[in-house]
């Protein structure tokens, strides 16, 4: 075991493609000289020269959608975003290229891609740079999306991304670079579309991914003190996402809470919730209860943004109302 | 160039020709359904910018796409029977008309989002350079395209990387239904698009085969040293509205005689015999064989299955 963070999680995952594989190469914005915004890159340029590590021009659509070309020609792309709502303007090759080209082919073509962006609010960087747009993606068939929540879920998870012969998209969440874990010394992948129980419990089933997993821990903290067991799921993976494990465990607990940290509507909870109101309805001892972020731009306001977030206490009190716990 | 390139060209000219009329006729029957682009009067571009390429050079062209197909070399019955919606469609009945595939022979598509295809065929350049190949990729729009942003952020990209992609502007001044001068900035010429971003162009008359197929082939060959992307403006006109469900009213009569004057079957037809090239008996032995092709490409739509309920699901993931 290794105590390392995500961002040295992801650094790791890159490396070893970018070492195994001479198709493997990253291309975005200021992911050369400059390091990569978040510094996930930095160093690269200099050990794999500018073939390898391709700073583009600002220009979204156009290195996404020659990413997609380069994937098709049996390359391996990995393409960086500074931010996942930079996504917006490459949203056309990302949908109705990367994820449409290999069905309306007849499945002629795979686009064996690998799109990183960071997501998420919190850190007062206003509308256009906090939003969760990983939501939006998951509702598009060809595409998978992973998100993971710790250092060890995100090697595992870069591992598999970068194996998948389809376009997957990595998001990050911004917030959690810093994060400290154990990642396991030996080699391991974690297979996309397996949701990750983190703690067994009997009474209530919490479910979230990304930086809503910090906020449930500290919600089972909460709950254990108060006599009440949760049992804790990190579903890891949005598209496919794993319905079986969620319900499974919504049918033993009777009770769930699903979070969102991105805002409440159209997100990835509401798809979740309705697959657990279908499978699990009979099981349920209460209302089933969902909290996501205010419904809102994000505002860059320190006390409004964190007003707008999904927070632990707003959990507890979501809980106590539907549960009385 | 040898007598059987000429009748090839011509044979490829004819074919699409025909295709193009068969694909109306069944439209109206009711066996072609969603959005139709003919690419009547626009013949001598896809044949005569093809004719230079190598296997493994790429193509990615636009929805106007069934001209670009055949004259790559894609089998007419496949073709057909993916206008029809078959199983045995080239993109097994699941792309249509607008989606032509055929990664066999590295015709990377059929877009139907304008502009859309212009970063995505710089991957594939973009790979040829990588792999250190002398592969080479030709990109079609139309003039509406170039009002895109993906055309100037991919023209940009492919200049500053020296990626080995033509640009290939079909100008028919119409983008759907709206003129070139309605629509763009410094008038009808597009040429100085492309000085802009450092690259060399020509304008070349796109009702002219042989025009059309010296130009592609002398940018082909310095893309190919080298030397980075050009970019080719061919003029033209299409005889048919935008789709089958344009009347084309807001072009007149008049204009579209005028181009008809230019007709690239025709004339090409009447070069090959002003010139010696070719016999009246060789060209109507090639228009014979390309109509015998043609017949059995009908029948083979008609007569395939349509695609299997099950096949919904499949070819979404690899």
């Amino acid at each position: 075991m290794s105590e390392i963070t995500v961002r040295q999680s992801i650094q790791k995952g890159l490396v070893e493609a970018l070492d195994a594989d001479p198709n493997v190469f990253i291309m975005g914005e200021d992911i050369g000289d400059y390091g990569g915004a978040y510094a996930i890159t930095s160093g690269f340029l200099e050990k794999y020269g500018p073939e390898r590590i391709k700073d583009t021009p600002i220009s979204e659509a156009a290195f996404i959608g020659a990413g997609i070309g380069s994937a098709a020609a049996g390359l391996k792309p990995i393409i960086e975003l500074m931010s996942i709502s930079f996504s917006l303007v490459a949203f056309d090759q990302i949908v109705n290229m990367a994820a449409n080209i290999r069905y309306m082919s007849g499945g002629q073509i795979n686009v064996p891609m690998v799109i990183r962006a960071p997501t998420g609010a919190g850190m007062q960087l206003g509308a256009t740079h906090s939003q969760s747009f990983e939501t939006w993606l998951c509702e598009v068939p060809g595409l998978k999306v992973v998100a993971p929540s710790n250092p060890s879920d995100a090697l595992g998870l870069i591992r598999s991304s970068i194996k998948d012969p389809n376009p997957v998209i990595y998001a990050e969440s911004a917030g959690l670079y810093g994060l400290k874990g154990d990642v396991s010394d030996k080699y391991y992948e974690i297979e996309i579309g397996k949701a990750d129980v983190r703690t067994t419990g009997d009474d209530i089933t919490l479910v979230s991914y990304g930086h809503g997993m910090p906020m449930l821990e500290k919600v089972a903290e909460e709950l254990d003190s108060k006599g009440v067991s949760s049992e804790v799921i990190d579903l890891r993976s949005l598209s496919p996402m794993d319905y079986e494990t969620v319900n499974k465990s919504v049918q033993k607990t009777g009770r769930a809470l699903l979070l969102d940290t991105s805002r409440k509507t159209g997100g990835v909870m509401a798809e979740l919730a309705t697959s657990v109101q279908e499978s699990s309805g009979d099981y349920l001892d209460g209302p089933l209860l969902r909290v996501g972020s205010e419904d809102v731009p994000w505002p860059y306001n320190r006390k409004l943004e964190q007003h707008a977030m999904s927070s632990v206490p707003k959990i507890l009190k979501q809980i106590e109302i539907g549960y009385s716990l | 160039m040898e007598k059987i390139e000429y009748l090839d060209l011509y044979k490829k000219m004819y074919l699409i020709r025909h295709f193009e009329e068969s694909c109306g006729e069944n439209y109206s029957k009711g066996f072609i359904r969603g959005f139709l682009h003919l690419y009547i009067g626009e013949e001598a571009i896809a044949a005569g910018s093809i004719a230079p390429l190598r296997e493994d050079d790429y193509i990615v062209t636009h929805y106007r796409d069934h001209g670009h197909a055949i004259a790559r070399g894609l089998e007419t019955g496949p073709l057909m029977a993916e206008l029809f919606g078959k199983k045995t469609g080239v993109s097994g009945g699941k792309g249509g008309s607008m989606h032509l595939f055929d990664a066999s022979k590295n015709f990377m598509g059929g877009h139907a989002i304008v502009g859309a295809q212009i970063p995505l065929a710089a991957g594939f350049a973009l790979a040829s350079q990588y792999k250190k190949k002398d592969s080479i990729t030709v990109v079609y729009f139309g003039d509406g395209a170039t009002n895109q942003g993906t055309f100037h952020e991919t023209m940009n990209l492919a200049s500053i990387w020296k990626l080995p992609i033509l640009f290939f502007l079909e100008n028919n001044f119409y983008g759907m239904g709206t003129s070139v001068e309605k629509i763009r900035a410094n008038g009808k010429s597009f040429g100085n698009l492309a000085e802009n971003y450092g690259m060399p162009s020509t304008v070349v008359d796109g009702m002219d085969v042989l025009a059309v197929k010296e130009t592609t082939e002398e940018a082909i060959k310095k893309i190919r040293s080298g030397s980075g992307p050009a970019f080719i403006e061919a003029t033209t006109f299409r005889y048919q509205g935008h789709s089958m469900a344009d009347p084309a009213k807001y072009r007149t009569d008049k204009e579209l005689d005028e181009w008809k004057e230019k007709d690239p079957l025709i004339n090409f037809h009447k070069h090959l015999i002003d010139q010696g090239l070719a016999t009246e008996s060789d060209i109507e032995k090639v228009s014979k064989a390309a109509d015998d092709d043609l017949n059995k490409a009908v029948k083979f739509a008609t007569e395939s299955p349509e695609p299997d309920l099950d096949d919904i699901k499949n070819d979404i993931y690899a």
